[in-house]
């Protein structure tokens, strides 16, 4: 659940890719008899059902004081409920192979539920008992956090984490995006299962809910199990309200030092709305400099030419409140400083010139190909269903993709280039690195 | 993908995941997804294999040589990882990276991995460029062209890659330690990514060598998964891999066995950044390849039984009730053509020492020994087990690995086809007897991971 930088650059990779092969799937919008709106896709070559759910209100709702609440809550969901103690819970899941989880983001509270056909009754039913009635007992909260607080000592001497935590801090001081969704070994000791509930309780709503349902169901039965699992949750949610906020700390370059072999570097910036006219211009310049191919700018450079890392690689990260620019490498320390400078002056080239036609030409190509990809499997259907609908891009947003990115401009992706790259890096550093200067200040 | 566009995700660490994700993922019982999946070999001795998925245009095409890091010879270790990188630098055909940026601007993914007994390929495509995949793959089978200009900053490369995925990691490190004193005999005892004063002197002459002895049309696999139909597979796969000539004879992959083991070994690894301690035990037990009818499957309903998911027998007792763990569980590498290694880890609540959680861990396996397992147990692990085989069905890229994964270890179509049955067929008797013969500490090397006191390990700011 530890929103490293690089998972992060995962899972918005993953957002954006959605575009046009669903021409052949149908995105059935359906209301459920209690009256909540689902998406739905037959997908009859497997006799299951998945299930993919978002909540508003994620660990943007913890105080740092209490900072990890919200995961710790998403922790113990599964760990009794109702009449079921952890145990109880756990053998009915097994009995009937039912895999449920959830997983807290900054913005939202994020569930997925797959079962085979013949136990998708219960599979709901537990569902509803988990997300309505959370037991939260002693001994297993009294578990759950001691593995969290275990995770966390790991934390403490992993440069990863060293890295990325003091990254988003940096970036966000006195906001909750700066903070860690796991909380920090200071917060999760005084987490009560009074926080918990009261989170649950403002989160848990019809109201901030997006559902999406894929597999071999039909509306009628899928409207019958999701009102089984949420209809009966309150109507209106009661959100703490979380500000706009811009990332700062660009220029500054900050080293937590840690004995290790390699060096870990963190860098990004200020990023662009998922809204923003520019956002599609921003996803090919994005590719291009440092996106997820052998080919990228960044790749080509610092691992192709110079060896200088396994890999090296950035991508666009949108909230609900604020848009970042991320990525990162890893590298020997001895080379640290030859590194980064290639990441600078690749960074600084993009700003200045941006991609060349031939560049842009392709990163349209590959944008709208590769889109199929992450349609293939009833579980990536699901969610990339959820994504389109929390970015409130509509439901013809399959067949409007490829329009979208055919009409960004070569001008429009250099004029968004320098917008994006212009203002210059945060960059933090963890490890023993050479060749680094600490830059403490703003430039 | 993965987090970094890596095209090794190769490596012992992944190779790990790799089997873990399959030896519970597998394939569909024959009612299932088998009998659609078709088998053929070409007449060079080339061995597809085709599984269909109709649900998007996309496919999963997968090319896996029979050769890993334990066919390497003595003083060579992560040479046939590095060969995995080198393969990505072109043929005389398809000069520098053509194949990726073909690959890139068509939208495709690609990746490579490497274990020790596998070396494997693969792109995800939109289906109507699979025959142009082929032709890129069947090329780089024989026209591989390799300077020093790009092998050796590629070397430099996967030395980085080590300090990722081990180095920088103390677990990785005491992993390493433990396979190294578990296989006395067998090369599983070498890391697949190498051991790095090796990887150091890796030559582009060596990488050339081990190319030219093992990447031929009859040592490998293809793998299809996806919206394909097999005929036309077939007449692709001729077109293309069909023209590249036979080359040797691929007889019965040997290596050193291991010798019966005799004695409990145990070591520590001390390293300061370790914040959390924990112990990793793994035991010499046999392979699906290596055993007698049932014995694989048998470990494999043990491993469950034992120490996956809240009530498995290790995490309810040291977890919940005992409450010496914040976690601990058991996996088995089924896949494998050698001996092979089941294992139990356990990290301790704060304040309980390594000592005495190992004596607990000692105290729920004897208590299998002495008393098996229960038939809800047995029937739970073997619902989760075979469900695993339905959900697998809804993934071609897990179902394509699998068939490869099996293949490459010696396994038939036939034998992933059935697995779903083997499983179904075993015993509370089968359990209790594995238990009892491979969860022996002679079989075992326990491992602790504790931190290093001598050297003062402070967080400097800057």
């Amino acid at each position: 659940m530890r929103l490293t930088g690089l998972r992060m650059l995962i899972a918005a990779a993953a957002l954006v890719l959605l575009a046009p092969l669903a021409r052949a799937m149908t995105i059935d919008q359906i209301t459920t008899p209690s009256g909540l709106h689902a998406w739905l896709v037959r997908e009859q070559s497997a006799p299951l059902v998945v299930l993919n759910y978002a909540f508003v209100g994620g660990s943007s709702q913890d105080t740092a004081e209490k900072s990890g609440t919200a995961n710790l809550a998403a922790s113990l969901l599964d760990e009794g409920a109702g009449e079921l103690d952890s145990s109880a819970f756990h053998e009915r899941l097994e009995n009937h192979a039912i895999e449920m989880s959830f997983r807290v983001g900054r913005d939202y509270f994020h569930g997925t539920l797959r079962a085979l056909n013949e136990h998708r009754d219960e599979a709901f039913g537990l569902l509803h008992l988990a997300l309505s009635s959370p037991r939260f007992d002693k001994d297993a909260v009294e578990r759950v956090r001691s593995q969290v607080i275990s995770g966390l000592l790991r934390e403490t001497t992993d440069p990863g984490a060293l890295a990325s935590r003091r990254w988003w801090q940096t970036a966000f001081p006195d906001h909750p995006y700066g903070q860690d969704s796991d909380g920090t070994l200071a917060s999760v000791p005084n987490i009560t299962v009074a926080d918990m509930r009261d989170y649950v309780g403002r989160v848990f709503a019809r109201s901030g809910l997006t559902i999406s349902v894929v597999g071999d169901i039909d509306a009628k039965t899928a409207g019958t199990l999701i009102d089984r699992a949420f209809g009966s949750l309150p109507e209106r949610n009661n959100l703490r309200p979380v500000p706009d906020a811009v990332p700062g700390g660009a220029g500054k370059t900050l080293v937590v030092g840690i004995d290790v072999p390699q060096t870990i570097v963190d860098f990004g910036g200020s990023g662009i709305a998922r809204h923003d006219p520019d956002f599609m211009a921003a996803y090919l310049v994005n590719h291009i400099l440092g996106g997820g191919t052998f080919s990228s700018r960044l790749y080509r450079e610092v691992r192709e030419k110079r060896g200088l890392a396994y890999g090296v690689s950035q991508g666009l990260i949108w909230f609900r409140h604020a848009a970042v620019f991320f990525g990162g490498t890893a590298t020997r320390a001895d080379r640290t400083g030859d590194a980064l400078a290639i990441i600078r002056r690749e960074v600084k080239r993009m700003a200045d010139q941006g991609p060349t036609a031939e560049e842009l030409e392709a990163a349209k190509k590959f944008v709208k190909a590769s889109y199929v990809l992450n349609l293939d499997t009833s579980t990536k259907i699901a969610a990339q269903l959820t994504q389109i609908q929390l970015d409130n891009l509509g439901v013809d947003y399959m067949e409007r993709r490829d329009a979208l990115i055919d009409a960004v401009t070569l001008s429009d992706a250099k004029r968004v280039a320098k917008r994006l790259y212009g203002p210059g890096l945060l960059v933090t550093v963890a490890g023993e690195p050479k060749g680094v200067t600490p830059v403490r200040a703003s430039e | 993908m993965a987090p970094h566009p890596d095209r090794s995700i190769s490596a012992a660490l992944i190779a790990a995941s790799f089997f873990a994700a399959i030896v519970y993922a597998p394939v569909a019982s024959a009612q299932i997804g088998g009998p659609q999946v078709s088998d053929f070999t070409l007449d060079n001795g080339l061995e597809l294999v085709v599984i269909p998925d109709h649900r998007a245009p996309v496919v999963t095409h997968m090319i896996w040589y029979k050769v890993g890091a334990a066919d390497e010879a003595p003083g060579k270790s992560g040479l046939a990882h590095f060969l995995e990188h080198l393969m990505f630098k072109g043929t005389k055909k398809n000069p520098g990276g053509k194949f990726s940026q073909v690959v890139a601007s068509i939208g495709a993914h690609e990746n490579a991995f490497t274990s020790n007994d596998y070396t494997g390929y693969y792109q995800r495509i939109p289906r109507d460029r699979l025959k142009e995949m082929m032709a890129f793959e069947a090329d780089r089978m024989t026209g591989l062209v390799l300077t020093d200009q790009v092998v050796l900053p590629e070397r430099d490369v996967i030395l980085e890659e080590q300090n990722q995925r081990v180095a920088n990691k103390p677990r990785a490190r005491l992993g390493e330690q433990i396979d190294a004193a578990l296989y006395l005999n067998s090369p599983y005892g070498k890391p697949v990514i190498g051991w790095r004063h090796e990887i150091e002197q890796l030559t582009r002459d060596d990488a050339i060598a081990f190319y030219h002895r093992f990447y031929a049309p009859n040592n490998a696999i293809v793998v299809v998964a996806g919206d394909v139909d097999p005929a036309d597979v077939r007449a692709d796969a001729e077109a293309t891999y069909g023209k590249v000539p036979r080359r040797g004879v691929f007889g019965p992959r040997i290596r050193p066995t291991e010798p019966e083991p005799i004695a409990a070994r145990s070591l520590t690894l001390a390293d300061p950044r370790v914040a959390q301690p924990s112990l990793q035990r793994s035991y010499l037990v046999p392979s699906f390849q290596t055993a007698k009818a049932g014995e694989s499957e048998a470990l494999e309903v043990l491993a469950h039984i034992l120490g996956t998911g809240s009530n498995s027998r290790l995490y309810r007792t040291l977890v919940v009730d005992k409450h010496v763990a914040v976690n601990a569980g058991a996996y088995y590498d089924s896949a494998a053509l050698e001996a092979t290694k089941f294992s139990i880890y356990g990290v301790p609540a704060a304040d309980v020492s390594l000592q005495t959680l190992e004596a607990d861990i000692d105290a729920v396996i004897a208590d299998v020994i002495a008393n098996g397992v229960s038939s809800k147990e047995l029937e739970r692990a073997k619902t989760r087990l075979i469900a695993d085989a339905v959900y697998a069905q809804d993934n071609q890229m897990t179902l394509a690995r699998w068939y490869g994964v099996a293949l490459t270890a010696g396994q038939k179509v036939a034998d992933v086809q059935h697995w779903p049955d083997r499983i179904r067929a075993v015993t509370a008797t089968a359990v209790q007897n594995a238990a009892r013969h491979w969860l022996d500490k002679r079989r075992s090397v326990t491992g602790y991971l504790v931190k290093d006191k001598s050297v003062a390990h402070v967080e400097k700011r800057s």
